[in-house]
């Protein structure tokens, strides 16, 4: 076995995965543009972004089952760039799961420990049987297995290497929702269990949140942006970001004022405040910009309550186009001045019941939930995506 | 009535079984004949005599001995050759990779007594000598395109990912072949190797053009039907025949048990 060499067997620790002008051409097509990024060691990473963004290409060249264009790929201080896969210490969880159809599932679990040389794998088995919840599963075929079943095959038959990355390309995207959600919690559990770095391949923006520490969001092949969850939510850079992590209101503004904390701009006859330093683009006045802000973060009062609302409060005035009760809060869309279709969730907690289609209303918020984008982008970028992925 | 149309697809099918397999019950029972004559046509009386003495005719075993060679190594040939083919095929895109699919069906499409005339006239025009090795290469050649065709179907089922799953493992090219690609793509090899075995033992046209003074079985049977048929003949066929059927019997007892185990 000349590999038993190169590889390390154990997690020998100092191994964040950097990722250095890494980027992938096919003939003329760019899947992947020369990026940068650092996964750090022991976090749960996920690359988000619809299909054909580059993520799973991305993946791939950590796991060498495809040769970067340009760039080098480094495990803690060791140059992988021009390793095939079998000597890297980085193991994959496949879409389909790739089990192989011909062993049983402690052969399919034993398989990577074997090639590796190591005669007494019995133990090891057993104890990633356990781990999985498998243990009584070990003689049958991949075929008789459930979906579920087979996806936690996949993840012990990988972790049982001790990688020191786990790949996961989709692992979830064959099973039903509620599945998914078990699964997600799941995997949770084990990566903070084993404490091996994960990178997640995902285009379910809602599995990347709840399950990772740190998400990249990948569009057309670059990096839009990367940060902790809440933060890419809060915080969005482009409007990519903005609609395809949950939904954004943005609303095409003019300018008034730069001078204090807040930036004061003009949509649709009324006047909004920015923060400043939640602004993405340098703004000034005379010039435009796109006004955000989430669909929870703001309150409907009917137009006859208008007097109620406190001072200070961005208010934007409309009237109710469509109204859906999905138990927990009613999903409002409002048109106004400012903007067509402005989408409002509130808590069903006391329903006022003159909140009907029809009705006009004022929506108001805190301006420090408010965000600014450079408006010279694509207003609706990362919309349709989130529903050609499903 | 109702019965009758319950069972009709039953009826037909056991019909159907019949006309394929009297042939093979007429060899059988023949092989227990005594005939008066040379010839081995008429129901004479039982007789074990043919059964005791299987090599009793002259060169008979020499010519067997010599096409279940020739059927080896002809599986074997185009075996090794019509997998590597058959993985280029599906896993490579290369130029002419449309010419040579097609042209792969080309000996199965051909009549054979023209593949016969022109290899003759091919070896004939290089100086090549008649003879064992004209022939197995003849054979190689057309059990290709049956080999080429049985594995390409099964290795285009196959998911690319089980190998870079392999690979992905800790197997290299070696491993990844014998222990992955190897034993998923095991059943189209072996249905193609049957095939290429089951044609070249019984060829007759090719090999008669070909062989020179060689003689294989279909030719020995062919050349003794012009001066009487001896019993041996069923013999031979009857064993083959009861082999082909304990083989396929055997297979089915083994898959069977393959999935109970698996089930268990």
């Amino acid at each position: 076995m000349t590999d038993k060499t190169a590889h390390t067997g154990k997690n020998t620790g100092g191994g964040d995965v950097r990722l250095t002008g890494i980027s992938k051409a096919y003939g003329s097509f760019n899947a992947v543009h020369p990026l940068d990024l650092t996964v750090p060691q022991g976090s749960f990473f996920a690359l988000l972004g619809a299909s054909g963004c580059g993520k799973t290409t991305t993946l791939r060249m950590i796991a060498g089952l495809e040769d970067p264009t340009t760039g080098t790929i480094h495990l803690g201080d060791t140059d992988v760039t021009d390793l095939p896969p079998y000597k890297r210490p980085v193991n994959t969880v496949f879409q389909s799961y790739a089990l192989f159809p011909h062993m049983d599932i402690s052969e399919n679990i034993a398989f990577g420990l074997r090639r590796r040389g190591i005669k007494s794998v019995k133990k090891q088995v057993d104890d990633m049987l356990e781990l999985v919840q498998l243990g009584d599963k070990a003689r049958h075929k991949p075929h008789q297995l459930s979906g579920g079943q087979q996806q936690r095959v996949a993840v012990a038959r990988a972790l049982i290497n001790h990688p020191q990355v786990l790949l996961l390309d989709e692992p979830l995207g064959a099973l039903d929702l509620k599945l998914r959600r078990q699964m997600q919690l799941e995997l949770k559990r084990i990566q903070t269990e084993v404490g091996i770095t994960f990178v997640h391949v995902t285009h379910d923006q809602e599995e990347a949140m709840t399950m990772a520490d740190q998400v990249a969001v990948m569009n057309g092949g670059r990096v839009e942006q990367l940060g902790a969850p809440a933060d890419l939510y809060e915080n969005p850079q482009t409007t990519f970001v903005a609609n395809f992590l949950g939904t954004s209101n943005l609303i095409e503004a003019e300018v008034l004022e730069t001078g204090g904390s807040d930036v004061l701009v003009t949509a649709g006859g009324g006047k909004l405040r920015v923060p400043g330093d939640r602004c993405t683009s340098a703004v000034r006045q005379g010039g435009k910009v796109l006004v955000g802000v989430r669909p929870e973060k703001i309150s409907l009062a009917h137009a006859d309550d208008a007097g109620s609302i406190a001072d200070g409060r961005n208010r934007v005035t409309g009237r109710i186009a469509d109204s859906s009760f999905i138990g927990v809060s009613t999903q409002y869309v409002v048109n106004s001045p400012a903007g067509a279709e402005l989408q409002v969730y509130e808590q069903n907690i006391e329903r006022d019941t003159r909140l009907v289609p029809g009705a006009e209303v004022v929506l108001h918020w805190n301006p420090a939930h408010t965000f600014g984008l450079d408006a010279a982008q694509d207003i609706d970028a990362g919309v349709e995506t989130v529903e050609d992925a499903g | 009535m109702r019965w009758l149309r319950k069972n009709l697809v039953v009826i037909a099918g056991l019909l159907t079984l019949a006309y394929m397999i009297l042939p093979n019950i007429v060899v059988m029972v023949f092989s227990f004949n005594k005939p008066n004559g040379r010839f081995n046509y008429s129901w004479q009386r039982f007789s074990l005599d043919a059964w005791k003495d299987p090599c009793g005719v002259a060169d008979m075993c020499e010519s067997l001995s010599l096409s279940l060679q020739l059927a080896a190594w002809s599986t074997v040939g185009a075996l090794v050759l019509g997998t590597m083919i058959a993985f280029a095929l599906v896993r490579y895109r290369f130029r002419a990779r449309g010419a040579i699919n097609s042209l792969i069906f080309l000996p199965m499409a051909m009549p054979e007594v023209v593949m016969a005339a022109s290899l003759l006239t091919l070896f004939l025009n290089m100086g090549i000598e008649l003879g064992f090795w004209t022939v197995l290469i003849a054979h190689i050649m057309f059990c290709l395109s049956f080999v080429v065709t049985a594995v390409k179907a099964r290795v285009m089922s196959m998911d690319p990912r089980l190998e870079e799953a392999a690979r992905d493992l800790y197997a290299g090219p070696v491993q990844t072949f014998l222990r992955v690609t190897l034993p998923i793509a095991a059943p189209g090899i072996a249905a193609g190797a049957l095939l290429a075995f089951a044609l070249s033992f019984d060829d007759f046209i090719i090999t008669n053009f070909n062989a020179g003074s060689t003689v294989t079985f279909p030719m020995f049977v062919w050349g003794s039907a012009q001066r009487g048929t001896p019993v041996q003949i069923n013999v031979i066929g009857t064993a083959m025949f009861v082999l082909a059927v304990l083989m396929v019997v055997a297979g089915q007892i083994i898959t069977n048990r393959r999935k109970k185990t698996a089930t268990a």
